[in-house]
């Protein structure tokens, strides 16, 4: 087995987020054994020893659970495979001499802050404008006092399990972020927990997506086939179902 | 309005109008297709005259044709509304193109498809509805009925070659349309949604289909 390889990478270089980006061309020598992140580590050793400036990209568990890695590379979210983050993507993906163009999240909800890093703050104020859930202060319940059937909890914790990377809004063709709050809504309007604030929640959070300036969901489907946690496009329409119920009741 | 203004502000608000709108206007296309079928009866037009009659003087039918031009009407300008809007979401857009196997073609292109539909529609609307409602060019008579009318545009290749692309629109934009306003009423189940699905393509092939045959037919010459 061959256990160098080379790759051409385009990636977008931005200063800052008022700064005209473009693209420039890199060489780096990788081994396919590396993940993509571990390769734009060598590509920002070789940079900062040539006197360079390295490229700012966003990571961090680098295990796929904390969301923070957001290339599109290739023109896919989170790369060529399905159903995992960048950070679990490996060179072995790619073939020898390879050119490979690695961009940032695009939508103007998703401002670049610089280079292949970009700001998702808009996740936040929509999380945070869904408020809080009402629970019993005093001592610690029993654990099993509040029942939830088996079925319910595996729907909840599925759609759970967004990590909020925004890999839905950078694929979606109207920049649209409904898998994300369809994700968030479904999984708290379905637990026992927050039901007080239920409708309240969902308006507040749909409020605020729009008022983000993320685009109108027209059901492409794209959100969820490049979702690194396959979230499925049903929470999109307990979403809307959600929503219009609380809106019909005057929220 | 009040209660019902997040039809015409919020994003879900918006696009549950262009479902119940598109709803609608499938319940439309299934009456106009079985009128129209009617030409295979192949009785000279008869019964499709006898049909055309009935919708043209029919009270009930009149009242809901007003429905029907308010609903297309809020189809169309929310739909391009939304389709402009949605555009100014990625000032920026990709470098690269992505490889698009994540979403089908036509489920991105409603708006584009959309608008030939309302060309098509616009030009169908003066090749036809214009003279069975209104006594434009003469109206309609005895001698000339609707069906004589019909098979007076289709002798015409042209007509038929854009009636033949109108009908390949439609075909598409109810592909998607047609199982997404159900995810749009929140309706998404196991069973119930891949049903769905299987009924909305087949309306969407055997719809349009029948419609396009038509022009075809006659200029053909298969039915006189």
């Amino acid at each position: 087995m061959k256990h160098s390889m080379k790759v051409n990478l385009q990636v977008w270089r931005q200063k800052n987020t008022q700064a005209q980006g473009n693209f420039e061309n890199y060489s780096v020598e990788t081994n396919p054994d590396m993940s993509f992140l571990e390769m734009f580590d060598v590509l920002n050793e070789q940079l900062i020893h040539d006197g360079k400036e390295p490229v700012a990209f966003d990571h961090d568990c680098r295990e796929g659970i904390c969301g923070m890695c957001s290339m599109v590379i290739n023109g896919n979210p989170h790369g060529p495979k399905q159903a995992i983050t960048t950070c679990q993507l490996h060179m072995r993906s790619f073939n020898d001499g390879d050119t490979i163009v690695v961009e940032p999240w695009r939508a103007n909800a998703f401002p670049v802050i610089k280079d292949l890093s970009v700001n998702r703050s808009s996740f936040d104020r929509i999380i945070a404008s869904g408020g809080f859930v009402s629970v019993n202060t005093g001592n610690a319940v029993d654990a099993n006092n509040i029942l939830i059937p088996k079925d319910i909890a595996d729907e909840a914790f599925e759609a759970a399990t967004c990590i909020g990377c925004g890999a839905c809004v950078s694929a979606c063709i109207n920049a649209s972020a409904m898998l994300f709050v369809g994700a968030k809504v479904t999984q708290l309007s379905l637990l026992p927990q927050g039901q007080s604030e239920r409708q309240s929640r969902v308006v507040a959070m749909v409020n605020q997506m729009d008022a983000e300036g993320f685009g109108a969901c027209t059901n492409t489907g794209a959100c969820s086939a490049e979702c690194p946690k396959g979230i499925p496009l049903s929470v999109i329409s307990t979403l809307n179902r959600e929503y219009t119920k609380a809106k019909l009741n005057g929220i | 309005m009040g209660v019902l203004s997040f039809l015409f502000s919020s994003s879900i608000g918006r696009k549950l109008v262009m479902a119940v709108t598109g709803v609608s206007l499938i319940a439309f296309l299934v009456v106009h297709c079985a009128i129209n079928a009617c030409v295979f009866f192949m009785d000279g037009g008869a019964t499709f005259n006898a049909a055309a009659e009935f919708m043209a003087h029919n009270l009930f039918i009149r009242l809901a044709e007003v429905g029907l031009i308010g609903g297309l009407l809020i189809h169309i300008v929310q739909g391009l509304s939304l389709t402009l809007n949605n555009m100014k979401k990625r000032n920026n857009k990709y470098g690269s193109s992505p490889k698009r196997t994540n979403s089908t073609w036509y489920s991105r292109s409603m708006g584009l498809l959309g608008t030939i539909l309302l060309l098509f529609l616009v030009m169908h609307l003066k090749d036809f509805w214009i003279v069975s409602r209104f006594d434009a060019q003469g109206g309609l008579t005895e001698s000339k009925t609707l069906y004589h009318f019909m098979l007076e545009v289709f002798t015409n290749p042209v007509p038929v070659t854009l009636y033949v692309l109108g009908c390949i629109s439609l075909a598409y934009h109810l592909l998607h349309g047609f199982q997404s306003a159900f995810q749009t009423f929140g309706l998404n189940h196991p069973i119930l949604t891949p049903m769905i699905k299987t009924l909305g393509a087949a309306f969407s092939i055997i719809v349009p289909l029948v419609f396009a045959s038509i022009p075809v037919v006659i200029h053909l010459g298969l039915i006189k």
